[in-house]
């Protein structure tokens, strides 16, 4: 039987060394709430687990000077919950990461985790790309930071190079007038999986939207960033027409699947009428109503 | 509602037995077993829905160190085909022989092949990999349809039906009066189709067991069952030794809902234990439950139902076909003989089809295939009603079975309550409540036969003056907690001092399974008469020490009192008193009953159920529910309202979301509780519970069975509720998202009829 070892380094460096120095083989561990169910099914035998929660600027939750956060990669969502203010200024993000699992799995799954696990209907996913975060990463090459939207390959896949380490998110400042929601579609009402999930991120003037992101998940092999989608609700004033826009935009941006989640004309249908639900939302927060 | 007595137990929310281990986590259930020296077993399981066993070379998996035993079918015993049936209870044992393993034929994704025993799990699971099965792939068909056609791939050649090789293993109906005859008087006739998908019982609990073989053969099984007794004897079947050397020791369960009715992994592990010399423990996971176990049958009903302008059914016919899976034996039953039941019908055919596919064999699931038949008969029903222009319940309590009705499937009704339970939900405040905006109310009836039985029980005072009863049926839906109520109550102790055990087949006489929700009915009776045999002695041995006539002694609030002061001047002498006397009173008191019990009355239950529904994602939601159930007695209301809020629950399931999902390779998509959506506790409102009492006057205590009633008329109340909703009818569950969604988003068809 093959033999698995377990790292639990200190240092970032240290991770990235023993990461980088086993190969193919190796795994990091954030949260495990998909790493070890995949182990456990038989999907992946890894011969060695790196343990990323010893090392602190991956579970460091920082607010710059300007406002902008820094969220280490393997924070979990409860830990985010508790923080006095990300979630006034990230309610969609938070609300995003918090609808991961239930209670037990809030207490060790990441947002770090659900990205780099690469599933399409990864629920924070669409909200980081809403958010427009970027992502700092590190590798035996070195520091680099990517788009959110950039780091998903396609299911199950990543754009790292072989050996990078998620380390953190970092999220900008928000002016004035700024929110965002997320929402999800799911049969049940929780411990369920996306069968379209939408992330939307507004700054409205004057009742007016003058910036706008909308990411959507579980309708293409990766979450979209639907450019389509917010140029629609720019410049509006989220009128019927704008809505409409923007939700014909999401269900064009679809590229679904038929599979026991969903058919295809379901989800492009959902993703129309989601993004005029979140969009609401998210206005909404920002106009501090 | 609740009769007025003056019990100080019966009718009690006494704190049940087995609530401290189980909150705690201290209960042992199958899978908590360990023994010295133990291995463990896995089972290699055929890939393919269909096809011929050419030959299994184990050889590898032998040799892989660690590996200790390995079994095929050629250790299990043969019931072969041509000899004809060997039942067990409901089960044939030639079809549970090939079930277990498979033996010319692989007939379902998860049919076992050969099994192994190892050192580890890890090198049991290696070793399967090791065996080389040489298949013929067949073709194959699961789903009704296919599996009828005149030419579907046959699954048992020597089946026949109409003359043919069929995958129709049987048939039956129920008939009263001529329908021809009847639908002529009918002024509205309403005919619908309705599918529905196969469902999983459910259970959190996987099967598990683990079973040890000494040298001379004793065998001792600890597993999770719904009936040690069943475990015992079908594993004395399959592996030819005698029930005496088989000592089957029933773990607490972790959920059964007919499912744990019939093994899996007993018979294997025995055979590996008996091969090896060591103890093996065997533990499914939750994707060899959901592909291998049964669940119940997917189906397709037709039902048709006329009725005259004044509101009289005279006429109805249903035709329902089950997915049997494998092997013969679909709960046709269930649904042809309980889906009319609620109604007095002078002219009725009900008739059901037996379809074997290439699936799981089904297993009972909460009053087998009468929830799927009451699905089809009660959403007609309120097809014709509204035609009718009546109100639903009117309807029903205008049709209702009563007092003196003769059933198709032959009893002629003793006093039942019916009536009462549609009275009860027209006049609760649920169905006078007022509704919003896309939300809408249905209405639904249902029966289940229930049964008596088999039962054994043994009651014992301690030397300290306490009580222990044992009885032989695994406890699921809160049967230690109403004995003891009602020990408690007979003797007039505390219930606190009666500890209700369940023996090992044994240490305890027969008892047949827990099932048709019979187990209270039955066991009270053993231990209301053990009960009153020990009363009779203590009344002796209370006038023995106070040399009076064992007549002029009663027992009262737990001790014995002379009837009358002409008896004598006594003190009473308590049971404490009497219990350290005893052994020079002669000896030890204790008394036992087995019966073979009779007398359950069937079961009805009325439910009124609200639906809101989002029309753009298509979700339907249940907001409001009522179940009203005419439960006999109920001796532990807490209880019975836990059985019938589980049966919504898993209904609702079964309406909403519920399904087995197929590849186009004929494997289940969907064999975990990801993707198979049972309801969690967000997706449910409080289920709330009238609880009729018409007492059963053939038991001592007025107790009919309650358990499975609650699930049959659910789907129906949740689908009507939609139509009330959307004035959209659906035909085929499960109501989920998508298919919602679908049937609001067709162009409305012009109304052919
Ligand atoms: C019961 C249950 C319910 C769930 N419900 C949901 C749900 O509702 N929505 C949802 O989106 N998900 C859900 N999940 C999946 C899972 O919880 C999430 O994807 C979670 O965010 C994963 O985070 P983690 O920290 O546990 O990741 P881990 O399991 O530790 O890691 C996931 C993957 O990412 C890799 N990885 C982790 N961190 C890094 C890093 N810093 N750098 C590089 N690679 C890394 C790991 O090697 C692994 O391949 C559920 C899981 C369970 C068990």
């Amino acid at each position: 039987m093959m033999e698995l070892r377990y790292l639990a380094p200190d240092t970032l460096d240290e991770a990235v060394g023993a990461f980088a120095k086993a190969g193919s083989a190796a795994r990091i561990l954030a949260g495990g709430t998909d790493l070890l169910v995949q182990m456990r099914s038989g999907m992946l035998k890894p011969g060695v687990i790196v343990d990323i929660k010893k090392i602190p600027e991956m579970t460091g939750i920082e607010q710059a000077a300007d406002g902008g956060f820094r969220i280490g990669a393997a924070v979990s969502g409860m830990a985010l919950a508790e923080h006095k203010s990300f979630g006034k200024v990230w309610p969609g993000v938070l609300e995003a990461i918090n609808l991961i699992g239930s209670k037990q799995v809030q207490g060790r799954a990441s947002a770090g985790g659900n990205l780099c696990n690469g599933s399409p209907a990864g629920d924070s996913v669409p909200a980081m790309v809403a958010a427009g975060a970027i992502v700092t990463v590190q590798g035996p090459g070195g520091r680099r930071e990517m788009r959110v939207e950039d780091v998903p390959a396609g299911p199950g896949r990543t754009n790292f190079k072989p050996g990078e380490i998620l380390v953190s998110f970092t999220l900008p400042p928000r002016p004035p007038g700024s929110s965002d929601a997320y929402l999800r579609m799911i049969p049940r009402t929780e411990m369920d999986i996306a069968v379209v999930g939408i992330g939307v991120s507004v700054t409205i003037k004057d009742g007016t939207v003058t910036a706008a992101r909308v990411g959507l998940g579980a309708v293409a092999p990766t979450v979209l960033l639907v450019e389509d989608a917010a140029k629609a609700l720019i410049g509006s004033k989220l009128d019927d027409a704008a809505l409409a826009k923007a939700a014909a935009a999401c269900s064009a941006a679809c590229r679904p699947i038929d599979d026991k989640r969903g058919t295809i004309a379901y989800r492009t249908k959902v993703a129309g009428v989601l993004l005029k639900r979140t969009a609401a939302i998210a206005a909404q927060r920002a106009q501090g109503k | 509602m609740n009769l007025v007595t003056n019990n100080k137990w019966i009718g009690q929310r006494t704190i049940r037995p087995d609530g401290m281990d189980k909150v705690t986590g201290r209960a042992q259930f199958a899978a908590d077993t360990t023994m010295p020296g133990m291995i463990w077993g896995k089972v290699l399981r055929s890939p393919h829905p269909h096809a011929r066993i050419r030959s299994i070379d184990t050889s590898k998996a032998e040799k892989l160190p660690g590996v200790k035993a390995v079994v095929t079918s050629k250790d299990i015993v043969d019931f072969p085909i041509d000899k004809g049936a060997v039942m067990l209870g409901i089960q044939d044992m030639r079809w549970m022989c090939r079930n277990v393993m498979a033996r010319d034929k692989a007939l379902f994704p998860g049919h076992p092949i050969a099994a192994v025993a190892a050192t580890t799990e890890a090198i049991a699971a290696e070793a399967c990999k090791l065996i080389e099965v040489d298949y013929e792939v067949l073709p194959w068909s699961i789903e009704i349809d296919d599996a009828i056609l005149p030419d579907a791939p046959i699954l048992h050649e020597f089946n026949k039906f109409d003359g043919k090789p069929s995958n129709i293993a049987g048939r039956l109906e129920h008939k009263k009066g001529d329908i021809a005859d009847g639908f002529k008087k009918a002024d509205v006739i309403i005919e619908r189709t309705f599918t529905t998908r196969p469902v999983h019982q459910g259970y959190i609990e996987p099967h598990a067991c683990l079973i040890s073989v000494a040298p001379d053969g004793k065998t001792t099984i600890w597993s999770s069952s719904q009936g040690q007794f069943m475990v015992r004897a079908m594993t004395a079947y399959l592996t030819g030794i005698p029930q005496s050397d088989i000592r089957a020791i029933p773990a607490e369960i972790g959920g059964g809902f007919g499912g744990k009715t019939i093994v899996y992994l007993e018979p294997l592990a025995t055979l590996l234990a008996k091969k090896s010399g060591r103890p093996v423990k065997m533990v499914m996971t939750r994707e060899e439950v959901m592909r291998a176990t049964g669940p119940t049958s997917g189906s397709k009903s037709t039902v048709k139902i006329g009725a005259t302008r004044d509101g009289k059914i005279v006429a109805a016919h249903g035709t329902f076909y089950l997915q049997a899976g494998a092997f013969p034996g679909s709960p046709i039953r269930g649904a042809a003989g309980c889906s009319f039941t609620p109604y007095d019908i002078p002219n009725l055919l009900s008739e059901g089809y037996d379809v074997c596919s290439n699936r799981s064999k089904v297993a009972a699931y909460r009053a087998p295939g009468a929830p799927i038949g009451a699905y089809a008969v009660e959403c007609v029903m309120d097809e014709v009603a509204e035609a009718l222009k009546m109100d639903p319940l009117d309807f029903r309590l205008k049709n209702a079975a009563k007092e003196g009705t003769k059933a198709a499937h032959g009893p002629v009704f003793p006093r039942i309550g019916y009536i009462e339970t549609v009275e009860a939900a027209k006049n609760s405040d649920h169905y006078k409540a007022p509704l919003g905006k896309l939300q809408g109310r249905g209405v639904a009836s249902g029966f289940w036969f229930n049964a008596g039985g088999e039962s054994s029980a043994q009651v014992n005072i301690t030397e300290d003056g306490n009580v222990v009863v044992t009885t032989g049926h695994p406890d699921i839906g809160g049967s230690r907690a109403g004995i003891a109520n009602i020990c408690a109550e007979l003797l007039g102790i505390d219930y606190r001092r009666v500890s209700v055990i369940i023996g090992d087949t044994q240490t305890i006489g027969f008892s047949n399974l827990t099932g048709g929700s019979r187990v209270l009915f039955a066991s009270s009776i053993v231990v209301t008469q053990s009960t009153e045999k020990i009363i009779q002695t203590l009344r002796e041995r209370a006038a023995k020490i106070w040399e009076i006539d064992p007549e002029a002694v009663k027992w009262e609030n737990g001790a014995a009192h002379p009837v009358s002061p002409n008896a004598g001047q006594f003190e009473p002498l308590t049971l404490e008193e009497l219990a350290e006397k005893a052994p020079a009173m002669g000896g030890p008191i204790g008394a036992g009953v087995q019966l073979n019990t009779t007398g359950a009355d069937g079961g009805f239950g009325t439910h009124v159920c609200d639906v809101e529904v989002d029309v753009d994602l298509g979700i339907a939601r249940v907001i409001r529910y009522t179940a009203v159930q005419d439960v006999g007695r109920a001796i532990h209301p807490g209880y019975v309202e836990g059985q019938l809020q589980g049966g919504v629950a898993q209904g609702i399931g079964w309406a909403l979301n519920e399904e087995y999902i197929y590849t186009k390779e004929g494997k289940v998509d969907n064999p975990g509780f990801l993707d198979y959506r049972m309801p969690v506790c967000s997706d449910l409102p409080m289920l709330d519970c009238i609880m009729v009492e018409v007492p059963n006057p053939k038991h001592p205590q007025g107790v009919k069975g309650v358990g499975e009633v609650p699930l049959v008329p659910v789907m129906a109340a949740v689908a009507n509720a939609i139509y009330n909703a959307l004035g959209k009818r659906f035909y085929a569950l499960p109501m989920s998202p998508p298919k919602v969604l679908e049937v609001l988003e067709a162009p409305t068809q012009q109304a052919a009829e």
